[in-house]
């Protein structure tokens, strides 16, 4: 499934990266602490957080996930905005919390 | 004479151009067909030698080595140095201010991360002087 059509069933607003949101989504991570999540999530997850940073974008880059997931209309920083854009991360913003996005994302990845 | 020598300065104030030679460096491993589970552990390891920089050292230089059957990557710096290195190689074992740890970074996993992702590395500090890192990263290696 892309992530751009797993974002508008869900109803996730997207706030920067257009250019990323015909990626592929093939699974989910979920994390806040930017070591962690750079040594575990891989390559198609789409990555529940708060982490809004600029740091969170280029962990995004590294591990080339498929999207950011900011849970609970966590901010997005100005220059977080401007690397997503340039980057191509497509970064979404949601006002469910990270268990019940993640709940979300479970069933449409199972349907 | 490697393949390919990068050199990068990592600015030592700036959060937010911590990673552009590791998303470099990862842009040209993509580039030059490099095996992608190398190419990832390339770039965990420098990025978070990057981040240690940024936050502990004022900054430091990147030195990347790509050759076919390996990757070199030496990140130096003139930073306070690491008083006890096996201690700061624990997982958990930080230094980092506050600030740094709302940002997501600063738990005590830079190092061990570092560790996991290479095949090896060796690191040299003097307390005053600054800290070395080395590592080296082979394809096929560890997955």
């Amino acid at each position: 499934m892309q992530i751009g059509e797993m974002a508008q069933t869900c109803g996730w607003k997207l706030l920067a990266g257009e250019k990323g949101t015909g990626n592929e989504v093939d699974g989910c991570y979920v994390g806040d602490l930017l070591s962690w999540v750079m040594a575990r999530a891989q390559a198609g997850n789409v990555w529940l957080t708060v982490m809004g940073n600029v740091n969170a974008v280029a962990v995004a880059t590294l591990t080339e996930v498929s999207a950011i997931v900011l849970t609970e209309s966590a901010a997005l920083d100005a220059e977080a905005a401007v690397k997503a854009e340039q980057q191509g991360i497509p970064v979404y913003t949601c006002a469910e919390n990270t268990y019940e996005t993640a709940v979300q994302v479970y069933e449409k990845l199972g349907q | 004479m490697s393949m390919l020598h990068l050199n990068y300065q990592v600015p030592g104030d700036d959060f937010t151009r911590a990673g552009e030679a590791s998303g470099d460096v990862k842009h040209k491993l993509k580039k030059l067909g490099y095996e992608p589970d190398a190419t990832r552990r390339v770039a965990i390891a420098m990025y978070e030698g990057e981040i240690n920089m940024v936050i502990h050292a004022g900054g430091g230089e990147a030195v990347v080595d790509i050759d076919p059957d390996r990757v070199e990557i030496v990140l130096a710096d003139h930073g306070p140095g690491i008083e006890d290195v096996d201690q700061a190689m624990q997982a958990g074992w930080s230094t980092a201010p506050d600030n740094v740890r709302a940002l997501g970074f600063g738990a005590g996993m830079g190092l061990p991360n570092m560790k996991k992702y290479t095949d090896e590395m060796v690191v040299e500090s003097v307390v005053g002087e600054g800290t070395t890192v080395r590592m080296t990263v082979v394809p096929g290696r560890k997955q």
